[in-house]
């Protein structure tokens, strides 16, 4: 594999106006997106958002109803699956039933017509340590070993650009766990351009450096995990990313530099320059669970608070989660980490308290 | 008693095998007879007359031989055309599916009087004799739904995300189908073929409606011949064809048996 561990992928990735119907349905509604090279990109959004119909429009699986595909500096818009330097992991892994393990790997060289075949697909076997694997057939291995030999399969090609259609979604958990670590190690390995599709948060921000968040066939967001996490843009992306409490308020004024927020008769204050540009109405606040605190109520260090009374605790070993009804009858999620603070029980009045620089403002739904 | 209850889904195993195969014994047991009259019902005495001489009945090899070759080009047509439809009903959403679907059923449920007899009106209507063409435009008729049946059960439990793989590695259309979607449809393909031979060999009925006065097929001389009297070489040409249908199975299994074991 040395010669691919070298070598740095050609292939960036740029979908222009893209769009895609099926009768009535708008599966895909004009997505632009720039995928630079050797980055690890992941299309993150629930069923039915599109991001598969985008994946297979780039592999050239599904023809665009309209919009441009281009790869480096070629529009690929009208080729054909079996002209794109692109290679595709499936979901179901499709390997050729028929053929053994070599030969599910090498298919793709075959066809390229590179001589010495052999030794490449075996070194790609090694590179997902199934190497001892090769005579045999794909139904004698398990599911993460199908997996792994669908990914060689791909990559063994040198693809400009590599695609993951939910590669991960029949594994359970440990073994989803140690791929997506696997996955990564190997991305970084090889340096080709991986398209990550997945509705899965946590592995999308386990292993991308860029997550395009889609829903109902547009990009809803775009950006680091760390960015999307912290500073969500919209409601959808706030609580599709982790979980958010989200709290509806106006402006009132400003007080030393912080803008005051009024909700529900109180008032917090948040950083001017979380609030979006435009229009500022419908806003909301929020703040991620393990932003807020449980304070006494005569602890000042926290500026902005709120009272309310535990209406649910579980206890999950590295934290508990609190539901804390507030006067406005709305719940409002709290993780407390287990690090020896006094714990709330059940019906008990607390106060909740966040640092003004932990939370983040949201437009209108 | 304990050793009755041990044994006895062996032995009822057994008394059912020997119920399926007792004719083909005595089929076999009788192609050695030398039988006093014309009719090969009692034993009288074992000769190798009959084996020596298998076409020594006239006619019979004649109409052995026109049996074996509709078979051979009605399977072979049938399959083609069959495995063809199979893929279009299999893969393909369009108008009218379901309604063909159904319609390549039917030759199946008809009975075989009624189709031969349909048939024979259809040819007399158009005015074509009767003869080796009309027979093989019928069997070609009722062993394609056999076949479509056969190979489509297998198209259908492809996984279509294997031809879009072999896209996804350079194959075009026509290398993803030979290298891919042909070899793992192609056990259904040749289920299909073995049984539409099958049918066509030992078909009678609709044979008999549209052989005309002078064309005769095996399955009509046999029949023909118990009236006046059975030859001994039916008997060894009914043993040949067992003979050979038992160890086509044992080829089979044997070369499944290796495969699984080189696996």
């Amino acid at each position: 594999m040395s010669e691919t561990a070298t070598r740095k992928a050609s292939g960036e990735l740029r979908l222009v106006e893209l769009v895609r119907t099926y009768d009535e349905f708008v599966a895909v509604d004009g997505i632009d997106l720039d995928v630079p090279a050797g980055s690890f990109f992941a299309l993150l959004g629930p069923s039915g958002c599109g991001k598969t119909t985008t994946l297979r429009m780039v592999a050239g699986l599904e023809t665009p109803t309209a919009g441009r595909i281009f790869l480096g500096p070629n529009d690929i818009t009208n080729t054909r699956a079996h002209q794109r330097r692109v290679n595709t992991v499936f979901q179901s892994y499709a390997l050729f039933p028929h053929l053994n393990i070599i030969d599910n790997v090498g298919f793709g060289l075959r066809q390229l017509k590179v001589d010495n075949w052999k030794p490449k697909a075996m070194a790609a076997l090694e590179l997902v340590k199934l190497a001892d694997r090769a005579k045999q057939k794909p139904r004698q291995l398990s599911g993460g070993m199908q997996q792994r030999v669908a990914l060689a399969r791909a990559i063994v090609n040198e693809p400009e650009v590599l695609l993951l259609d939910e590669p991960l979604g029949a594994l359970d958990l440990q073994l989803r766990r140690e791929m997506q670590i696997e996955l990564k190690r190997i991305q970084s390995e090889v340096g080709i351009t991986f398209i990550h599709v997945t509705h899965d948060q946590e592995e999308a921000m386990t292993m991308a450096d860029t997550i395009a968040v889609m829903r109902a066939g547009r990009i809803e967001q775009l950006g680091a995990p760390s960015d999307l996490y912290d500073r969500p843009a919209t409601p959808f992306v706030a609580n599709f990313l982790g979980q958010s409490n989200l709290l509806p308020f106006a402006i009132d004024g400003q007080t030393g530099g912080l803008v005051k927020a009024l909700s529900h008769g109180h008032t917090f204050l948040v950083r001017p320059d979380q609030l979006p540009s435009g229009v500022l109405e419908g806003l909301q606040l929020g703040i991620r669970p393990e932003k807020l605190r449980l304070v006494s109520s005569s602890d000042r260090t926290l500026t902005n608070r709120m009272d309310g009374v535990v209406s649910d605790v579980s206890f999950t070993g590295v934290a508990t989660t609190y539901l804390v009804r507030m006067p406005w009858d709305q719940e409002i999620t709290v993780t407390q980490p287990n690090d020896g603070s006094n714990r709330a029980r059940l019906g008990e009045q607390v106060t909740l308290g966040w640092d003004p620089h932990h939370s983040f403002v949201v437009g209108a739904s | 008693m304990a050793w009755l209850r041990r044994n006895v889904v062996v032995i009822l195993g057994l008394l059912v095998l020997g119920y399926i195969l007792l004719p083909n014994i005595v089929v076999m047991v009788f192609s050695f007879n030398k039988p006093t009259g014309r009719y090969n019902y009692e034993w009288n005495h074992f000769s190798l007359d009959a084996w020596l001489d298998p076409c020594g009945s006239p006619g019979m090899c004649e109409a052995l031989g026109l049996s074996i070759w509709v078979a051979v080009v009605a399977s072979l047509v049938s399959t083609v055309i069959g495995t063809m439809a199979a893929f279009a009903l299999g893969r393909y959403r369009f108008r009218g599916r379901a309604s063909t679907n159904l319609l390549v059923f039917l030759p199946m449920a008809t009975p075989e009087v009624v189709m031969g007899s349909s048939l024979l009106t259809l040819f007399v209507a158009m005015g074509m004799q009767s003869g080796q063409t009309t027979i093989l435009i019928a069997h070609i008729l009722f062993t394609l739904s056999f076949v479509v049946t056969t190979v489509k059960a297998r198209v259908a439990s492809l996984d279509p995300a294997l031809e879009q793989a072999a896209a996804d590695l350079y194959a075009t259309p026509s290398q993803a189908f030979w290298k891919v979607t042909f070899p793992l449809v192609a056990p259904g393909i040749g289920a299909g073929a073995l049984l539409a031979f099958a049918l066509s060999f030992d078909d009678y009925i609709v044979t008999n409606f549209n052989a005309g006065a002078t064309t005769v097929t095996f399955p009509m001389y046999v029949w023909g011949a118990a009236q006046r009297g059975t030859p001994v070489q039916i008997n060894v040409i009914g043993t040949v064809m067992f003979l050979g249908a038992v160890g086509i199975v044992g080829i089979a299994q044997a070369i499944g048996a290796r495969k699984r074991k080189a696996d």
